[in-house]
């Protein structure tokens, strides 16, 4: 977990990549559950911090 | 290409032709080549998506063309997230998308293993398996429909036939508990055969002499199947998950032949909706906010999905 934090502050590619994969899921997981229609409502703006993340961090140095 | 074939090539060239291109520099042939190509891609992918996010802020109809334009800014956005029928829509599409994805993977994959190990008649049986595949989606919802009737489909039959149930005491696509499940079963029927060949190119790669070495170490056949078949067919696996998934997010023609969306709006589709409000209820606005949060959810997707393919491949 602390290298996943240091990874984070130290702007490298594998950790902010994580985290974008980590939103980009929960976004997903949120637009298509059964349970909560607010999770539903802010799914979009989860998937799209993700996905605008994924593509700014994919030129992250390793 | 040898240098002979290179002198005919250039012998062949007319004279016209060849003083037109005398001079240019290699990189400027490779982007005259390759001109066309990134022309016809912004035209046809990159312009209409920049014009989607543009009609996605707008109230535009486009059977309204002399209408004030107005811009509503992500009124579009608010009020399609806070829609219960269309959160009611994307349940569906995850109901099809995952059960498809599982049935297609493990009969897929067991098909491949099983085709895989050689014997009498094994080309036969692959073009048979493969046929569905070759029909046309309309064409598979249609006789589908019929397979599916309670008085005269054959389904029912084989049901009533293996459970004792009436056939004509259920309705597949009548039902709102099975009509979810008819449209699985037809995909998975049509779509098998594409992930069982993706697969058994995966299963014809693995060289037997893997296999005889772990023959050597005394691995029993379950520990081969788990550490040497599972791993390297993996990547092909992935690959072939990717594709139907992408597919079945957007799946339309079979699903509209097969249900048209019904009963009520139980097996409506993200695409099924998303077409009827773009050209049925002309809010092209509204309809285009729509497809860029499905755009954005795919896109998202299959990059951690890509990412997590490259990595299975470097193992």
């Amino acid at each position: 977990m602390s290298g996943f934090i240091k990874g984070l502050l130290g702007f490298r590619r594998g950790a902010w990549e994580m985290l974008a994969s980590i939103l980009i899921a929960l976004g997903v997981f949120m637009l298509m559950q059964p349970f909560w229609l607010v999770a539903f409502t802010y799914s979009f703006i989860v998937t799209l911090v993700g996905t605008v993340m994924f593509i700014i961090v994919s030129h992250f140095q390793e | 290409m040898s240098g002979k074939v290179v002198d005919t090539l250039a012998k062949a060239t007319p004279p016209r032709l060849a003083r037109k291109f005398k001079g240019l520099s290699d990189r400027a042939i490779a982007w005259i080549f390759v001109a066309p190509t990134i022309f016809l891609l912004l035209a046809i992918n990159i312009f209409p998506l920049i014009w989607t996010i543009r009609l996605s802020f707008t109230n535009f109809r486009v059977n309204r063309v002399n209408a004030d334009v107005k811009w509503v800014g992500l009124r579009n956005y608010e009020r399609i997230l806070s829609d219960p029928d269309i959160w009611q829509t994307m349940q569906a599409t995850a109901h099809f998308l995952f059960w498809t994805l599982f049935f297609q993977v493990l009969i897929g994959f067991a098909l491949a293993y099983l085709i895989n190990k050689k014997f009498k008649g094994n080309d036969l049986w692959t073009t048979i398996i493969v046929f569905p595949m070759m029909l046309s989606p309309a064409v598979v919802g249609n006789f589908w429909t019929f397979l599916y009737q309670p008085q005269i489909g054959l389904f029912n039959y084989v049901v009533s036939f293996f459970s004792g149930v009436d056939p004509s005491s259920f309705s597949m696509i009548g039902s709102v508990d099975l009509a979810p499940w008819a449209i699985v079963i037809v995909d998975t029927w049509m779509w098998t055969p594409f992930v069982m060949l993706i697969c058994l190119a995966g299963l014809r790669s693995i060289p037997d002499s893997i296999y005889e070495a772990a023959e050597c170490d005394r691995a029993s056949k379950w520990r081969q199947f788990w550490t040497i078949t599972i791993p390297m067919v993996l990547p092909f696996l992935m690959l072939a998950v990717l594709f139907r998934g992408i597919e079945n997010f957007k799946m339309f023609d079979l699903v509209v032949q097969l249900t048209g969306g019904g009963p009520g709006s139980i097996t409506e589709l993200t695409s099924i909706n998303l077409k009827r409000e773009a050209f049925e209820k002309w809010r092209t606005g509204y309809a285009s906010a729509y497809a860029v949060i499905l755009f954005v959810t795919i896109f998202g997707l299959a990059s951690i999905y890509v990412k997590a393919l490259n990595k299975v491949k470097e193992r």
